[in-house]
């Protein structure tokens, strides 16, 4: 067995352990990481493996929201069947807005600016439209019973949060040792290289896409379901598709434990200015200042280390 | 069906709107056209100039009008210093990374905004503030008249530096063919500088003629990062005469849909020519290429 698949296993064993031994304060803390490292993973495939950086990733996520709380809600269907629903929804949004933007020939920047004016677009129509209950958001009614897809004991959305984010590790590695990998890898790299190769470059960026569309919708209702309640600015606001961003980028875009890894480190950073703004008084707002932090961050890792993290770990040769 | 009368005062409110926008994206255009950058940070400087505006009247009594030559050169070294320290040094490689790079930036402005001024909602209380000018039907807040009118002076005055002034003709020569503008002398990368300052000194102008009928919170950036783009998308990247025209179109187009489709949905207007530009003519209105 290789040292890599030991350390996993370790690392997998430590995380089933881990919400036995800590208070319930600290389980929640956990279940946010790994369901941050889930939402990051979505993004990677797209943003990371494929290189189509996208700013309104949250639309996914708020369409996969939606989906299943409206299901339930307001058709009275059990949340667990509504969740396929969502991902289907999550990932037709991926494909439209994937064929309407390659159609055209966006890249770059262009595609980045354009996705964060669909989820503008979601967000203000989730506002207006009857069927969402426009700024007063939709309440999703406790029934704590896991066949309601509400759990008593938080140590179970936790194990499910881990599941979901091993599921998502697995996705991305697959997806990396296999050969939809090594085309995205070369679409990233060089669009027109990759062409040239005789890859359907336009056929492979929509099917990643709907693929994260679907993923991070799962996500979606699994945080309508934790929080019983979701609004037009939860489920399309930019701040969810900046942390998917940033976690990711941070970790390291393109690898496979890139997310998982920057989302220890943006709750190490949250802790840790949690403990240090109840030391000094006047750091009382917690939330900016990791923010800040990250955000220095995030301009020193685009700057100066492309792997992120994870380029700390390994060692390779540099290439020119 | 509404009032004529009603549509013609819409329009009005919404040209007198799209005043500010230009010279918001005049600046927006100007680094793009220049640097080949999309600032994303664009918004989240109109914030701080906003609070500068803010906070100048607030400590010193200093009325926004008056503030004006103060912060735009304060916002021109801030930019200058920014892209010196910052951008410039990071600014080379995939456009993506850039684009990442003033995303972080703005992340860092919104939230050290956040941590130190706080959430609320901040305005500044000035006499004037409550005046209005009659127009036929039309009862049309003097500060908007005055930052109607003095942007479009300063977007003259710009317009005319970048014309006349050998700094202007080295910002055009550097913004057609850098390689050949480094071959007949000119400093590149101080233009750069100089170009980013300028930009952001909009900004600053822009924030002292909306103080008075506007307010600003650390998350005001956001309100105007999409409409700036929008009008510079719209437009043309890179393009002055289409930041100008895109500008009217947009605060007519903001007036109209807010008249028409309510406070709420009247915002999606903005987003949809975002997405239609983009995805039927990426080049603009006035644009020479994607």
């Amino acid at each position: 067995m290789s040292r890599t698949a030991l350390l996993c296993l370790a690392a997998l064993a430590a995380a089933l352990v881990y919400p036995l031994l800590v208070p319930n304060y600290l389980v929640n803390v956990g279940m946010l990481m790994l369901f941050t490292a889930f939402l990051g993973q979505s993004w990677n495939l797209a943003g990371g493996y494929a290189g189509q950086t996208s700013f309104g990733h949250v639309v996914f996520f708020g369409v996969g929201a939606y989906t299943s709380t409206i299901l339930q809600v307001t058709y009275g269907w059990n949340p667990w069947l509504a969740w396929p629903i969502a991902m289907l929804a999550g990932g037709a949004v991926g494909w439209m807005i994937a064929v309407l933007s390659f159609r055209a020939g966006l890249r770059g920047s262009y595609f980045a600016l354009i996705t964060l004016a669909f989820a503008e677009v979601f967000r203000i129509l989730a506002n207006s439209v009857p069927f969402t209950r426009g700024g007063l958001g939709m309440l999703i009614k406790a029934d704590q019973r896991p066949e309601n897809f509400q759990f008593k004991d938080p140590i179970w959305i936790y194990y499910l949060a881990l599941a979901l984010c091993v599921i998502s590790l697995l996705i991305a590695w697959q997806i990396a040792r296999g050969r939809f990998g090594a085309r995205l890898v070369a679409i990233r790299e060089n669009e027109d290289a990759a062409r040239a190769l005789g890859i359907d470059v336009f056929a492979e960026k929509v099917k990643v896409l709907t693929l994260s569309g679907a993923m991070c919708a799962a996500g979606g209702t699994f945080y309508a379901q934790k929080y019983l309640y979701i609004d037009p600015s939860i489920a399309f606001g930019v701040d969810k598709s900046v942390e998917m961003l940033l976690v990711t980028m941070v970790g390291g875009a393109g690898t496979i434990f890139g997310p998982l890894i920057g989302s220890v480190a943006l709750t190490v950073i949250n802790e840790a200015t949690r403990g240090l703004a109840s030391v000094v008084p006047a750091l009382k707002n917690v939330q900016p200042l990791s923010l800040v932090v990250y955000g220095v961050m995030l301009v020193l890792i685009v700057a100066r280390l492309p792997d992120g993290l994870m380029g700390l770990f390994r060692r390779r040769p540099r290439h020119a | 069906m509404l009032d004529p009368q009603i549509i013609f005062a819409g329009v009005l409110n919404g040209l007198l709107a799209g005043g500010v926008y230009v010279l918001v994206a005049v600046g927006l255009t100007l680094i793009y056209g220049v640097l080949h950058i999309i600032n994303f940070a664009h918004g989240s400087l109109l914030m701080l100039a906003m609070y500068a505006v803010f906070w100048l009247w607030r400590l010193l009594g200093v009325d926004p009008y008056v503030a004006l030559p103060l912060v735009i050169a304060g916002a021109f070294g801030f930019g200058w210093l920014l892209y010196r320290g910052v951008i410039g040094r990071f600014s080379h490689g995939r456009d993506e990374n850039i684009l990442l790079i003033t995303l972080g930036l703005s992340i860092v402005i919104d939230n050290a905004a956040l941590l130190f001024f706080g959430g609320d909602t901040q305005t500044i209380d000035v006499p004037y503030a409550g005046r209005f000018v009659e127009i036929g039907a039309a009862f049309l807040p003097l500060p908007k008249i005055v930052s109607f009118a003095a942007s479009l002076l300063l977007c003259a005055v710009l317009g005319l530096y970048m014309a006349k002034s050998d700094t202007g003709k080295a910002i055009r020569a550097v913004a057609k063919e850098r390689q050949g503008a480094r071959l007949v002398g000119i400093d590149v990368d101080n233009i750069f500088a100089i170009s980013y300052g300028i930009g952001i000194a909009c900004l600053g102008a822009a924030a002292c003629l909306l103080m008075p009928s506007y307010y600003v919170t650390p998350t005001s950036g956001h309100a105007f990062v999409l409409v700036a783009f929008t009008i510079v998308v719209l437009g043309g990247m890179g393009s002055f005469v289409g930041a100008a025209v895109g500008g009217f179109i947009i605060g007519i187009t903001e007036a109209l849909g807010g008249l028409f489709l309510g406070e709420q949905l009247g915002q999606i207007g903005i987003s949809l020519i975002f997405i239609l530009i983009l995805l039927l003519k990426p080049t603009g209105l006035f644009g020479s290429r994607a």
